[in-house]
């Protein structure tokens, strides 16, 4: 290597400075690091959101308590059925909601006069399972035999629903990105092509020199490496606002910030960027110079192949 | 280096071709001198370009500095080409390096150290009177000069073989006796060296054994 640092920083055999044309590659390039970062941050983003579904939903049952006030052995029925709940074991909380919390869940169907209005509600008891609980049908089964009547109905269904729904989704944005590099190798393997053909004639002579097909793809490669750095680190940041909107819009759902969501100044709206999503952007443009790399590497190899 | 019988067809084009060289047979011992004599198409461009590795024979068998090029992978070829100087009629050299860099190439491509190269260049091209054009671009230098480049190109690495196509056709005649005493100095130092021209007058002050090539055959050797 040091005989390498002793070669003149400038010295450009094969005068690629001119023959690879560098402002279309770097704008070509950064165009396909701002999808990648689109992407990516769809990966990312689905990832948080179905996690949140998950846990939020897949450890919790609701229990419906039709006439909870009418009497049962002594007790009212809600107090039983809540007097049950705490005696299973790997039932971390059981709380029944309050009216307004009721009215709440209702109102986008009943509006405000859901209060109002003469219908018996049942009463609901919102339930989180810990580890070694039973499954949600046996508890079920024994909330129904002591209290008749009582339903128990867990997100298990929905939440595999939306699983689904966000492995698709992942799998999209992990197929967008897979697209996003190979169109970018491509693009790449034509801008190396192009430097070959206009710089044929340098290459023979150099080739006839004596240089190996690894002196020369280094060369293409030093060239392509560095331009689809900067390529990328370019698209990189010109993402990163669209990704904060992004972001901001998205907040209320993962509802990770909401204190973020709600403040709308620029160190906020930086925090309000999942911490996976700013791993994985300044990992963009090395992406794009191992992309840039290893096609220039591969195409100017195969192309010294007609040279004897 | 031996040359036994060499049967070749050009690259490229109509798969049948035409013959540019046919049935070539001969022996250059290891610090040999020979003229590559014969009329325009000869053969003689091609011949080198063979000896260059420039180009594979397509029949025979080719052996330079004891390696059979018909056999060799592509692999070996660029650590012999490296101890091959060729100074082509067309000088070939790189229009956006300086003079300097443009003879610095060989050195480069072998990974010599920095300071070694600036040695090595630095006297070669005093050796060839073009020190002082050193940072001219070959635009910016006259045939003669960019000749003399191309010289000093193909012998600053201390080459094993030296090929020459037409060396002196860009020369006057002091500049071409002086080019003359500088291969018959490398010539005896050890290098192998065959110099194609058809300056009679120059192959007449030097005598020396010579190749004569006529359409593509060897008409003698020696």
């Amino acid at each position: 290597m040091a005989r390498n640092l002793l070669r003149p920083a400038r010295f450009d055999d094969l005068g690629l400075r001119r023959a690879l044309g560098d402002r279309m590659l770097l704008l070509l390039v950064a165009a396909m690091a701002f999808l990648a970062a689109l992407a990516l941050a769809g990966v990312v983003g689905v990832r948080a959101l179905a996690a949140h579904w998950q846990e939020g939903a897949g450890s919790a049952l609701t229990v419906q308590v039709p006439r909870p006030a009418d009497q049962e052995g002594g007790q009212t029925r809600i107090a039983r059925v809540l007097a049950v709940l705490h005696d299973i074991p790997g039932v971390a909380s059981a709380r029944k909601l309050s009216q307004t919390e009721l009215a709440e869940l209702l109102r986008p169907w009943l509006s405000d006069g859901a209060e109002l209005m003469a219908i018996r509600l049942p009463a609901v008891i919102a339930v989180r399972l810990a580890a070694g609980a039973p499954n949600p049908e046996q508890l079920g089964a024994r909330l129904a035999a002591a209290v008749p009547g009582t339903l128990t109905e867990s997100h298990g269904m929905w939440v595999q629903r939306l699983s689904l729904l966000a492995g698709s989704l992942q799998a999209c944005a992990w197929l967008a990105l897979a697209v996003v590099a190979a169109v970018a190798a491509a693009v790449v393997a034509i801008a190396t092509r192009a430097g070959l053909a206009a710089r044929r004639e340098a290459i023979e002579i150099v080739h006839g020199l004596g240089a190996t097909d690894g002196y020369i793809a280094d060369r293409f490669a030093s060239r392509a490496t560095g331009l689809a750095a900067i390529g990328g680190g370019l698209g990189a940041l010109a993402a990163l606002p669209v990704l904060l909107v992004l972001a901001r819009l998205a907040a209320p759902f993962a509802a990770a910030r909401p204190e973020a969501a709600a403040d709308a100044s620029g160190l906020a709206m930086l925090a309000a960027l999942p911490p996976p999503l700013w791993l994985t952007l300044p990992v963009l443009p090395l992406a794009a110079a191992a992309i840039g790399f290893l096609t220039a590497q591969v195409t100017v190899r195969r192309w010294l192949r007609r040279l004897p | 280096m031996e040359c036994v019988g060499l049967h070749y067809r050009p690259a490229g084009g109509n798969r049948a071709g035409h013959e540019v060289l046919r049935d070539l047979s001969f022996d250059i011992p290891e610090g040999g001198f020979r003229w590559l004599l014969g009329p325009s198409g000869a053969g003689k461009t091609s011949l080198l370009r063979l000896l260059h590795l420039a180009i594979r024979p397509t029949s025979g068998r080719l052996t330079v500095m004891d390696t059979e090029v018909g056999d060799a992978g592509r692999r070996a070829l660029p650590a012999l080409r490296r101890r091959i100087g060729m100074v082509f009629q067309d000088f070939r050299l790189l229009p956006h390096l300086s003079a300097y860099d443009n003879v610095a190439l060989p050195l480069r491509i072998a990974g010599r150290p920095e300071g070694q190269i600036r040695a090595d260049v630095t006297e070669t091209m005093r050796w060839v009177a073009l020190d002082k054009k050193a940072k001219s671009r070959p635009a910016e230098l006259s045939g003669g000069e960019q000749q003399r480049v191309a010289i000093a190109r193909a012998v600053v690495g201390r080459p094993v073989l030296l090929l020459a196509d037409e060396p002196t056709g860009n020369l006057d005649d002091i500049q071409a006796e002086r080019l003359m005493v500088m291969l018959t100095e490398l010539n005896r130092l050890g290098t192998t060296v065959i110099v194609a021209t058809h300056n009679d007058a120059l192959v007449t002050r030097h005598p020396g054994p010579a190749l004569r090539l006529n359409n593509g055959r060897l008409l003698a050797s020696g």
